[in-house]
């Protein structure tokens, strides 16, 4: 029985895997509406999370399947001081696949061990969230036509954003990427990151402050949302808040075939006019959610 | 100071200067009934000094939690009063219940009844990540 606990659970074949049937479903969804018909998949969600929880259940249904489950940990026996592993013992009695949002990191490591059905992590505090990462790929695929032979900027908190640490562990395994590191000083790139990740694997990256800088030789931008909570003073937080705004006006150096990324929500990273540029993918990310995640419960339920 | 050689037993050498008591309270030597010496800062031609165990029974000792604890440490069996092996410890892949995870966002810290286990990611700098959350083990 496979889970997909990290992206790194499965090989890039598997990946790809995944990637193909999910791009496949995205032409013939009619070929997959009964393709988990009394298959019943329990969305666990110890913390809330409506978007993640909807596309579980968007993409189960779709596949001619059932849900059930709870959306915050007071409405589980969690709230009476249940352990993770006797509530997935419990569940896993009632379902096929359990997919699981935890705020405590490791949690569905702990449930993979006493689970009798799959597991997917869809969230574990700011550890993993492997499906994020699965979606991420597939946009970057369906708009980029390869995984290979990229440069992918990633611009905003690179020390928090556990999506883009998932995204450069994925792409590390890809041929001729190129990281772009593009952050404010007290926002970088971890130093296991560049250790255990990149320089692990030989990646070719660079870092800055600027993205104006970096834009012209991006195939790929990932934003993410710069806090105020992550800086030590305000005065730090407004002199570089701007700096990691996308606007039209820092896109006109982009490549016209660039795509821009962000696993949403947004606040105000991304002007609002850059929403109708072509090269604006987020929306379409949202939507690839839901079709990597059909993909991957057929995959675990081994249909195929 | 001079301690009588044992009969039957094991002898923990090479322990760096100061971790002995360590040793002595992971590998719980505290409950055997047998006797046990515990020698330090004895004078090393290698290290300039070194701590010594001596367990005067031939026990079944976790060499995985003493390759975590004192890496360096040899083990020395002893049979009839003659060595009959000696074992240099190495760094487990794994320890189990050894190193407590600090992270508290760790689901370590709030479920019952798990083992908290590390992994060996680095053997060069003998870096020891905990299972479930990754985070590094901190000394």
């Amino acid at each position: 029985m496979r889970n997909l606990l990290s992206i790194t659970d499965f090989s890039v074949e598997e990946v790809n895997e995944v990637l193909e049937t999910a791009a496949d479903i995205i032409v013939h969804p009619e070929a997959y509406s009964e393709k988990c018909k009394n298959k019943i998949l329990a969305t666990l969600f110890f913390e809330p999370s409506t978007r993640t929880r909807l596309s579980f259940e968007s993409a189960m249904l779709s596949l001619g399947g059932k849900t059930l489950g709870f959306s915050d940990a007071n409405s589980s026996s969690s709230s009476k001081g249940e352990s993770v592993a006797d509530t997935i013992r419990v569940v896993s009695c009632y379902s096929d696949i359990i997919a699981m949002r935890h705020p405590k990191e490791g949690a569905p490591l702990v449930a993979s061990f006493v689970s009798d059905v799959p597991i997917i992590n869809a969230g574990d505090g700011g550890h993993n969230h492997p499906t994020q990462t699965l979606t991420d790929l597939l946009t970057i695929k369906t708009e980029m036509g390869r995984l290979d032979n990229l440069t992918v900027g990633f611009c905003g908190d690179l020390k928090f954003g556990r999506t883009v640490h998932s995204l450069i562990q994925a792409l590390s395994r890809m041929k001729g990427i190129k990281i772009v590191l593009i952050s404010p000083d007290e926002l970088k790139i971890p130093d296991y990151v560049k250790s255990d990740v990149m320089d692990k694997n030989g990646m070719d990256y660079v870092e800055t402050r600027s993205l104006e800088e970096a834009m012209p030789s991006l195939d790929v931008l990932y934003m993410t949302r710069v806090q105020q909570e992550r800086f030590f003073n305000e005065d730090d937080y407004l002199r570089l808040r701007d700096s990691y705004i996308l606007t039209l006006d820092k896109l006109s150096t982009a490549k016209k075939e660039m795509c821009v990324l962000h696993p949403l929500p947004r606040v105000n990273e991304i002007a609002v006019d850059v929403d109708s540029d072509p090269r604006a993918c987020y929306f379409k990310q949202v939507r690839n959610g839901r079709y990597v995640r059909m993909a991957l419960i057929m995959k675990l339920l081994g249909i195929k | 100071m001079k301690i009588d050689p044992i009969k039957n037993g094991i002898v923990i050498d090479h322990i760096e200067a100061g971790k002995g008591m360590e040793v002595y309270n992971i590998l719980n030597l505290s409950e055997l009934d047998c006797m046990i010496a515990l020698i330090k800062n004895v004078p090393s031609k290698k290290t300039g000094k070194k701590d010594i165990i001596k367990i005067d029974a031939s026990v079944a000792l976790d060499l995985d939690v003493l390759g975590y604890i004192a890496p360096e440490a040899t083990v020395n069996f002893i049979e009839n009063g003659a060595l009959v092996k000696k074992s240099k410890v190495a760094l487990p892949e794994t320890v189990k219940n050894v190193i407590k995870c600090k992270n508290p966002r760790c689901i370590t810290s709030v479920e019952q009844g798990i083992d908290q286990v590390f992994k060996l990611v680095d053997k060069e700098n003998r870096v020891y990540r905990c299972i479930y959350c990754e985070s590094k083990a901190k000394d």
